[in-house]
């Protein structure tokens, strides 16, 4: 077996008990309400027909372990039961919800690398001037709250310049152009507080690359400052890169919650907190589980392209 | 070497400054919030329907919203809620997170996996999922939204404590320590802590600031303080739907929150380059 294979079995295996420890969070999630979740569930439509049917249906009734069983088994088979209010299979309330926040944190993580990978390189290699503006960007992007910026945004482009649409939404499908345009501010909003985030790691990984005495040796042998960064330095300063990129993803899934319901987008984090603010636990619990499932799911492949890319992380995980 | 000392030394210079400003800032902040009762003038919750929407004045310097309310006066209100969540949730955090840290540092083994693997169970999701799961657990409010802040901290300050034992614990004066004679408690409080706790404060002071933005991002979706209390998130959620009115009731506590959060990143980036060198560059 190649240490690269073996790195990646590792790797898959270790996610094992996380999966399970978050389903464990997740399954719990509703029972872990204060006093009687289905009737704190239900409000003025917990008559005792009505608690005995929904208990029955989340199987609140039987013992915990086999409740779990059942539950896992059933998510296994994609049943992530059924939303009590509207009455839909929840599945199928989150296979549409769920391409919108995709969408959404995709552009965004995009655009955020557009913005901070050439800035972090100008940071990096630049003068006084630049320093001084990129410093200026990475403290402002952290500081200004995301939602804030957001509403900030559409006063400028919607109120005032009205170019923009506020909020809405428009499948890609249906009309790819109407789709980006309703994109554009929310995906500026979550990227611009992202790309400080990229700004910050690229310049300081490509600082210390720059500081390495084999970037001397390349500058005595006459190769060119543009050449040194493009070819040398940002290869050697890609894990980092790669590494915030990872967790910044379960950063941008949260923004995504506030993010979408600011602009009224019919994605996952909009339908959480409307189903939080109703006590809809079912569609909560699916919620959670897909997000963090989603989530997951980006560390993983983020801890396996480092793998693949840097053959020293494979090896050093394997001794 | 010697570039690495300059490196160490350079920021070192430059970051005293703007964590003096952040540090001015704050406690500007911390008095206004502190005094408001006394300060503000008008009182934050006084409905008034013949001034609703007026653009800032003499009589109300940052305008009314749509009741009449005076800005200024629910903004000082509003810092003390925000500023008390921030607070409260790190300290929270470091008071369990520390002690944690420090055991699973230095003791290692059986120790270290009993404490550290179950925190980071908490890592497993994003960090503003955990606490909005937690609200849809316990219900809202600010004090649910400082516990869900406190939870996600826990396992990154506890890593940063155990890390940072990690690089104590080996280092001769503690061995020296324990040569002499001391225990396992007077050498982790008297020696180990004292040395190692330098990381943790700086990222207190940035994760203070990071909780103001959850809280009044939680508060904004209404998973937070709970009206009446005036709080920067709920008054930025009643702001956006008179934007194109009454753009100030929106702006002004925006304002308030970013140079809010602005200072504490700035002492966190001050005290980074004094009491954790080694990661300056980072």
């Amino acid at each position: 077996m190649t240490p690269l294979l073996r790195f990646t079995i590792r790797r898959l295996i270790l996610t094992i008990p996380v999966i399970f420890a978050m389903s464990v969070f997740v399954f719990l999630l509703i029972r872990l309400v204060p006093g009687d979740p289905v009737r704190t569930m239900l409000g003025f439509r917990a008559t005792d027909a009505n608690v005995a049917q929904i208990r029955g249906q989340l199987g609140l009734d039987r013992p915990l372990v086999a409740q779990y069983v059942s539950w896992v088994g059933n998510v296994f088979h994609g049943d992530l039961g059924t939303d009590f209010i509207s009455k839909a299979p929840i599945t199928q309330l989150l296979s549409e919800r769920l391409p919108v926040t995709l969408e959404l944190t995709v552009l965004a993580m995009g655009l955020a690398l557009l913005i901070g990978i050439p800035l972090g390189v100008a940071a990096a290699t630049g003068s006084k001037w630049t320093r001084r503006f990129t410093d200026g960007y990475v403290v402002a992007g952290v500081s200004i709250p995301d939602f804030w910026l957001g509403i900030m945004l559409v006063f400028v482009f919607s109120a005032t310049l009205g170019v923009l649409p506020p909020s809405g939404y428009s499948s890609f499908t249906s009309d790819p152009l109407a789709n980006l345009r309703y994109l554009v501010l929310p995906v500026v909003t979550l990227a611009v507080g992202e790309g400080a985030y990229i700004l910050r790691t690229t310049r300081g990984a490509l600082e210390s690359v720059l500081g390495q005495p084999f970037v001397g040796f390349l500058r005595a042998k006459g190769v060119t400052e543009r050449r040194i960064v493009n070819r040398h330095g940002l290869r050697n300063a890609a894990a980092p890169i790669v590494t915030v990129v990872g967790i910044q993803f379960g950063v941008l899934l949260g923004g995504a919650i506030v993010i979408e319901t600011l602009f009224a987008l019919p994605g996952v984090g909009r339908l959480l907190v409307t189903a939080i603010s109703q006590r809809n636990y079912p569609v909560v619990q699916a919620g959670v589980l897909v997000v963090a499932t989603l989530f997951i799911f980006v560390s993983l492949l983020t801890d396996l392209l480092l793998g693949w890319f840097d053959p020293r992380i494979a090896d050093g995980q394997d001794s | 070497m010697t570039t690495t000392t300059a490196k160490v030394r350079r920021p070192r210079r430059i970051a005293t400054g703007p964590a003096t400003i952040g540090a001015v800032i704050l406690a500007v902040l911390v008095l206004i919030a502190l005094l408001a009762p006394w300060l503000a003038p008008h009182d934050p919750e006084s409905v008034d329907a013949t001034r609703i929407m007026q653009a800032p004045s003499p009589l109300h310097l940052l305008g009314t919203d749509s009741l009449g309310r005076d800005v200024l006066s629910r903004t000082m209100f509003a810092l003390r809620v925000s500023l008390l969540v921030s607070v409260g949730s790190v300290t929270l955090a470091a008071v369990v997170a520390i002690p944690l840290g420090a055991l699973a540092g230095y003791f290692g083994g059986w120790v270290d996996i009993l404490i550290s693997r179950p925190l980071e169970m908490l890592l497993v999701l994003p960090a503003l999922l955990l606490a909005i799961s937690l609200i849809a657990i316990v219900g809202p409010g600010a004090t649910v939204a400082a516990l869900a802040i406190a939870l996600i901290y826990l396992p990154i300050l506890a890593r940063v404590m155990r890390a940072s034992t990690l690089s104590v614990a080996g280092l001769g004066y503690v061995e020296g320590a324990r040569a002499r004679g001391a225990g396992h408690l007077r050498t982790l409080t008297g020696h180990v802590v004292p040395n190692a706790v330098g990381p943790v404060v700086v990222q207190l002071s940035i994760l203070a600031g990071f909780a103001l933005q959850i809280e009044a991002a939680l508060s904004f979706l209404g998973l937070g303080t709970q009206p009446p209390t005036p709080s920067l998130g709920l008054m930025l959620s009643d702001g956006r739907d008179i934007l194109s009115q009454a753009p100030w009731v929106e702006v002004f506590p925006g304002l308030t929150l970013a140079i809010a959060v602005l200072s504490f990143i700035l002492i966190g980036d001050g005290l980074r380059a004094r009491l954790d060198p080694d990661r300056v560059s980072s």
